[in-house]
């Protein structure tokens, strides 16, 4: 019999992760987080982020978005402690943070976008 | 087939030589290669960073004023600035390694790595300008 290791799975949603959030953060972070604020572009309305956020397709899109990126963030996090600090006695410790964290911010992700109307 | 193997705890450690635990701050290369697996905090901060954005729409239209007004002092914009920087770095490197992790096929050949690289980057662009329509289209 193998034993069956959560490596791969981890090592997948690691890799979509990564993909999903290169893809689409970018152009977020520079919208949201630096083009916005400094007053280059107008904000969009409230109304229009409503429709948007509460478009279907655009809510599980998000969903995607952020569940992933943070399994993506957990899988590296924990590998990059694992590699650059030599805590090899935090080991159990420190997958039930990272996994943990990243599927308790899931559910509020998932949680967070079923509010909108 | 039943694994016959004994694997021990044991390891012979004479042979190893003690690593440093700033072994990463000796060469460039070391130091890039830990900045890149860095760029996860960033990817972390800006999950939660949308989420607030998320949370203040669901909260109404003052909210969403709230966080926008937020979103403008000056150690959010700073962190959201490097945040941008350590996005891009984030999206180059991964869709570097793309190709050793994504080998296609077409037919029985190989597509070269090039191509793969260079599929990455139009599906960013698309994806980008997609994202920038929805959002600011008025």
């Amino acid at each position: 019999m193998h034993t069956r290791h959560p490596e791969p799975l981890l090592w997948m949603l690691f890799s979509a992760g990564g993909v999903v959030s290169a893809m689409l953060m970018p152009i977020l972070v520079l919208l949201f987080g630096v083009a916005i604020p400094l007053g280059w572009l107008a904000a969009p309305s409230h109304a229009r982020m409503l429709a948007v956020l509460g478009n279907p397709l655009t809510a599980v899109l998000m969903f995607g978005l952020c569940a992933l990126s943070l399994f993506h963030w957990a899988h590296r996090f924990r590998h990059t402690l694992y590699d650059g600090l030599q805590i090899k006695h935090l080991n159990e410790l420190l997958a039930l943070l990272t996994y943990g964290g990243a599927a308790v911010g899931s559910v509020m992700a998932a949680y967070l976008l079923w509010r909108i109307p | 087939m039943a694994s016959t193997q004994v694997y021990t705890d044991y390891h012979p450690r004479w042979l190893r030589r003690q690593v440093s635990t700033y072994w990463w701050l000796e060469k460039w290369a070391y130091f890039a290669f830990i900045l890149r697996e860095m760029t996860c905090l960033f990817v972390a901060w800006f999950v939660v960073y949308l989420l607030l954005l998320v949370g203040a729409v669901a909260g109404g239209a003052e909210s969403y004023q709230r966080l926008l007004d937020w979103s403008a002092s000056p150690w959010v914009l700073t962190l959201n600035a490097a945040t941008f920087l350590f996005m891009i770095y984030h999206a180059v490197t991964f869709f570097v390694a793309a190709p050793q992790a994504l080998v296609v096929h077409v037919g029985r050949r190989p597509v070269p790595a090039r191509l793969v690289l260079a599929g990455h980057y139009v599906a960013w662009a698309a994806a980008s300008a997609l994202v920038a329509w929805i959002v600011l289209r008025a």
